[in-house]
């Protein structure tokens, strides 16, 4: 009987976690219970990322996602949603071919995942857990200003000079991240309405 | 199932879970009326796909070698930020819709052309 590996216990329940809140978003009708579940599945993705060994990554999951977004998306639901009773369906028809078409994609992507070579497969020093790794803020922080420290051993000098890291993406994402918050905040202002026949709540609490 | 809680996690575990992520999103994207409802769907793709970049840039994962390196990490950093400027910018679009329809049910945008 081998020891109990907890570094895969752990995977084991934060990955069913996202896996059934994945699929609770799917098959619940109401638009805030869909919010709820995505939150879990979200919080769950950033558990893996914890568990793979990119600890900032799943902190820029946290806060990003779970703290961000979903705000953002809970105010959209809020402002949106005519009533608690607001439910919006498909009719069968149109279910029976999404999961056709879902569970070839599922049966495709499987076969994918269980087809990778063998030695990458499971790791191959039972050892190697989530405290091994080293701490990523530092190497990543320093790839976006433009010094690749994790690949400073390469022996090709020509090569060497073509690793300038992601500076030109970093600083592209950071003018596209400006411009398109500008344009959202240009898009979702509150405008009069020009006939005010019909003053629904919302546009009192939005003027 | 059982030897998974004595042997260690591998890159095809990670992708299994981001495949049953993607395809969920997939689904929601599809079968959801409400133009949320196909954002959050949206936003379950993009974590899958996430996903299996942080599981091959992953130090611990691949047995000693990581396929991508930091290189994952770095595109999902990207992924992530522009996931988050593609929702803002989605749910304002969404509210003017809103605005102009009363309702938000992709099927009553039949009319918009282009």
């Amino acid at each position: 009987m081998n020891p109990i590996n907890w570094h895969s216990c752990f995977f084991l329940l934060v990955a069913v976690l996202a896996c059934a809140s994945a699929i609770a978003v799917v098959v619940a009708g109401n638009i805030v219970r869909m919010a709820c579940f995505l939150v879990a599945s979200l919080g769950a993705v950033a558990g893996l990322f914890f568990l793979a060994g990119a600890d900032f990554l799943g902190a820029v999951q946290l806060m990003v996602y779970v703290g961000g977004t979903m705000v953002l998306l809970i105010f959209g639901v809020m402002l949106t949603a005519r009533g608690p009773r607001d439910i919006l369906k498909i009719g069968g028809g149109q279910w029976i071919v999404a999961i056709l078409v879902a569970g070839a994609l599922l049966a495709v992507l499987l076969q994918a995942a269980t087809s990778v070579p063998g030695q990458l497969a499971a790791t191959a020093k039972p050892t190697a857990s989530a405290a091994d790794a080293a701490p990523t803020a530092w190497p990543l922080g320093l790839g976006l200003m433009g010094v690749r420290v994790d690949k400073l051993d390469q022996p090709n000098a020509v090569l060497r000079r073509g690793m300038s890291g992601y500076l030109l993406a970093f600083e592209i994402v950071s003018i596209h991240l400006v411009v398109v918050l500008v344009g959202a905040a240009y898009l979702a202002r509150a405008r009069r309405r020009v006939d005010s026949r019909r003053r629904t709540p919302e546009d009192d609490a939005t003027s | 199932m059982m030897n998974l809680l004595t042997e260690p996690v591998g890159i095809s575990h990670y992708m299994v879970v981001s495949a049953v992520l993607f395809v969920c999103g997939v689904l929601c994207m599809t079968t959801k009326r409400n133009a949320i409802g196909v954002l959050m769907g949206i936003e379950l793709v993009l974590n899958g796909a996430n996903l299996n970049f942080i599981a091959f840039g992953s130090p611990i994962l691949g047995g000693g070698q990581s396929p991508l390196g930091f290189d994952g990490q770095w595109i999902a950093m990207f992924v992530i930020v522009l996931a988050a400027a593609e929702a803002a910018v989605a749910l304002a679009i969404a509210l003017n819709f809103y605005h102009t329809h009363a309702s938000i049910d992709v099927d009553r945008g039949e009319e918009l052309k282009g």
